[in-house]
């Protein structure tokens, strides 16, 4: 019990109605606010408790009313409609970052000028991707890899058999592909993506997760072979633009608009997720009726609507290690650590 | 004096920490066991006279026991190193076991064999490379997993790629593909004059829409492009040309910057620090539509 017994009897009557539930104004030296907590009766309880629920939400839904009016007197007015208050997001108070790329960097444009994605992207090499497994079997592998071959144009699949990883970048090399695909088995299910570029490119190690196969997704779509377009969000710091460049340089650069085929990497959080779809314009009538016109003008609008097609799955990056494949001898760019992760508002890529 | 029966017996029949049943037999930890199994020929305890090979840093050494010995422990075994070859070990095994009994002496050559086997084994492996399982403590597992699905909520992932499509079809990059060019811009027509309520319709010549943009990888918030900035491309941007050439109000500097025009009025200053003026490396003529409702009230403000 909240109340010590040797206060008196006098406020013992007082108490027992606080008890009771019954908020009492004059023992003003006590909390006004019960705590349902305290009441022992689960009946008068859960009243007590319900009461105040209702009482919060026919207050917020006050203030909720209130900020509305004074926006629309405002509106009706012509003035300023009072600040509309922005909810704070992990987004809104990510912790700033000094290597998140600015558009007035000369040494970000010197660095892409002369890293190595400049020959694919700049169009002088058409990209040419190879991809392989780890040795381990998996139930899914296989599926997710035909779903890849056809998301990725110019892509071929060799099986692993017992090769070094080593001996196989080599074997691509000469072979003038321009990138290496790995996917990476656990416990049966693909796992990670190692992408390495070619002939020196970066070794990229990607956890993968959520993979979801174009059968089980309803209504999909059939994925034609036309090039696809690429959308690239959210790649932010420097970090973040290799990696994004990284991805651009598995596709070739001139998409077939005609095809109405994206692909998108959308990064959110250091998670990147892998889309693909297909789209198409609508155009839309809708009348519009509202705050903003007062003539329910039926309206065009064009929308475009997304058809999923193809495999979707998310990537987070693990290592990013200069060079091909080499864990023993190579220079690493960036590696995840676990110490990373003790802020939830800092993100890398 | 070596009771070997004695020791047995208490061993096998009471208790003996060596030993490790399991369902398939009965086996002896021992390290000093030529056998591995828990017999009473193979246990090193209850035979006074025995012998083993032991292997350290892949060399193996003969060890052997005698009951001449078996009172002092810290002398007890002998040991004797033998040397790398095969048949040369073989030899020197027979030479040091030469009146033992005759089984100790062929497990020993068996173990000899086994032993020599894996050592080759385990030399050709090092050479290959071997995938090392690193574990990952669940609690990290889960709470990637946890971040994954909140991400997934924070990401609208349908609408950002929408929005983006229709930013590139506002931009103009798919050409003639679509025949909404007339849509849109009635669409941009009908926004315009639904934002400027309350204005009656006097000035709004047709907004000149001009495009201009630097077509860098990181004007769009952070969005990438497919083809960043390559000068001289493809036909979507050909409409582009057209629609420059077309814009009167034109404010071009002459290392082509930005200029966006809503409604004449605005001065060409203005619009530059509204708009996203950036300097282009690359001549690139993109096209950045900027809907700046904001701007709209302050002209309808000072207007008044």
């Amino acid at each position: 019990m909240g109340f010590k017994r040797k206060k008196g009897d006098g406020e013992g009557e007082e108490m027992e109605s606080e008890v009771s539930g019954r908020p009492s104004f004059n023992t003003a030296e006590r909390r006004n606010v019960i705590l349902p907590s305290m009441i022992k009766n689960k009946d008068k309880r859960a009243k007590v408790y319900a009461k105040q629920k209702h009482e919060k939400k026919v207050e917020k839904q006050k203030k909720i009313k209130a900020r509305d009016a004074a926006e629309k007197q405002a509106l009706e007015l012509g003035e300023e409609p009072p600040q509309k208050m922005v909810p704070k997001t992990i987004e809104n108070t990510r912790e700033a970052d000094e290597t998140v790329c600015r558009p007035d960097d000369e040494e970000l444009f010197a660095d892409i000028d002369a890293d190595e994605f400049n020959p694919v992207l700049r169009r002088e090499v058409t990209p040419k991707v190879l991809i392989t497994t780890c040795r381990f079997n998996s139930t899914r592998g296989p599926a997710f890899i035909s779903e890849l071959q056809s998301v990725i144009p110019n892509s071929d699949y060799r099986k692993r058999g017992t090769y070094d990883l080593k001996k196989i970048v080599e074997y691509a090399k000469k072979k003038d592909y321009t990138s290496l695909i790995v996917v990476h088995t656990n416990r049966r299910e693909p796992d990670a993506l190692l992408i390495i570029g070619l002939p020196n490119g970066p070794t990229a190690h990607f956890k993968l997760s959520n993979l979801v196969l174009r059968k089980d997704i309803k209504n999909h779509g059939n994925p034609t072979s036309h090039e696809p377009e690429l959308v690239l969000n959210n790649f932010t710091t420097r970090l973040g633009n290799r990696v994004g460049r990284f991805f651009q340089s598995l596709f070739p650069q001139e998409p077939n608009f005609r095809g109405r085929r994206v692909v998108t990497f959308h990064n959110q959080r250091d998670f990147i997720f892998f889309r693909h779809h297909r789209y198409i314009f609508d155009v839309k009538e809708d009348k519009q009726s509202g705050a903003k016109g007062k003539d329910g003008v039926a309206k065009e609008r064009v929308k475009p609507r997304l058809q999923e097609c193809g495999p979707s799955f998310t990537l987070k990056l693990v290592t990013l290690q200069h060079g091909t494949f080499d864990t023993k001898g190579g220079e690493f760019e960036w590696v995840h650590k676990p110490e990373m992760d003790t802020s939830r508002r800092r993100f890398f890529l | 004096m070596q009771h070997d029966e004695v020791i047995w017996q208490v061993i096998r029949h009471k208790h003996c920490s060596y030993m490790a049943k399991i369902e398939t037999g009965i086996f002896c930890r021992n390290p000093y066991n030529v056998t591995g199994i828990c017999n009473r020929s193979s246990c090193p305890l209850a035979n006074s006279r025995y012998a083993t090979i032991r292997e350290h840093e892949s060399v193996f050494y003969l060890y052997m026991k005698t009951i001449e010995r078996a009172h002092m422990p810290k002398n007890l075994w002998e040991r004797v190193k033998l040397p790398r070859n095969y048949e040369k070990a073989l030899e020197t095994i027979d030479k040091h076991l030469l009146y033992w009994p005759k089984l100790l002496q062929h497990k020993i050559k068996q173990r000899l064999t086994k032993m020599t086997q894996m050592r080759i084994r385990m030399r050709k492996l090092a050479l290959k490379t071997r995938e090392k399982i690193m574990t990952t403590p669940r609690r990290d597992m889960k709470r990637e997993s946890r971040r994954e699905e909140k991400a997934i909520k924070a990401a609208v992932l349908d609408k950002a790629i929408e929005t983006e499509l229709l930013e590139r079809l506002k931009k103009g990059i798919y050409g003639d593909i679509y025949n909404y060019p007339e849509l849109e811009w009635n669409k941009v027509l009908d926004e315009e004059k639904q934002a400027a309520e309350g204005v009656e319709e006097e000035e709004e010549e047709e907004p000149e829409i001009e495009y201009v943009e630097g077509y860098e990888e990181l004007e769009e918030e952070e969005d990438m492009e497919d083809f960043s900035g390559f000068p001289s491309n493809g036909s979507g941007f050909d409409d582009d040309d057209e629609h420059d050439s077309d814009g009167e109000e034109e404010d071009d500097d002459v290392e082509e910057q930005v200029v966006i025009h809503k409604k004449g009025k605005r001065d060409s200053r203005k619009a530059d620090d509204v708009g996203k003026s950036k300097k282009k490396k690359k001549k690139r003529v993109v096209v950045e539509v900027e809907q700046e409702d904001g701007d709209v009230r302050q002209t309808l403000k000072t207007a008044r």
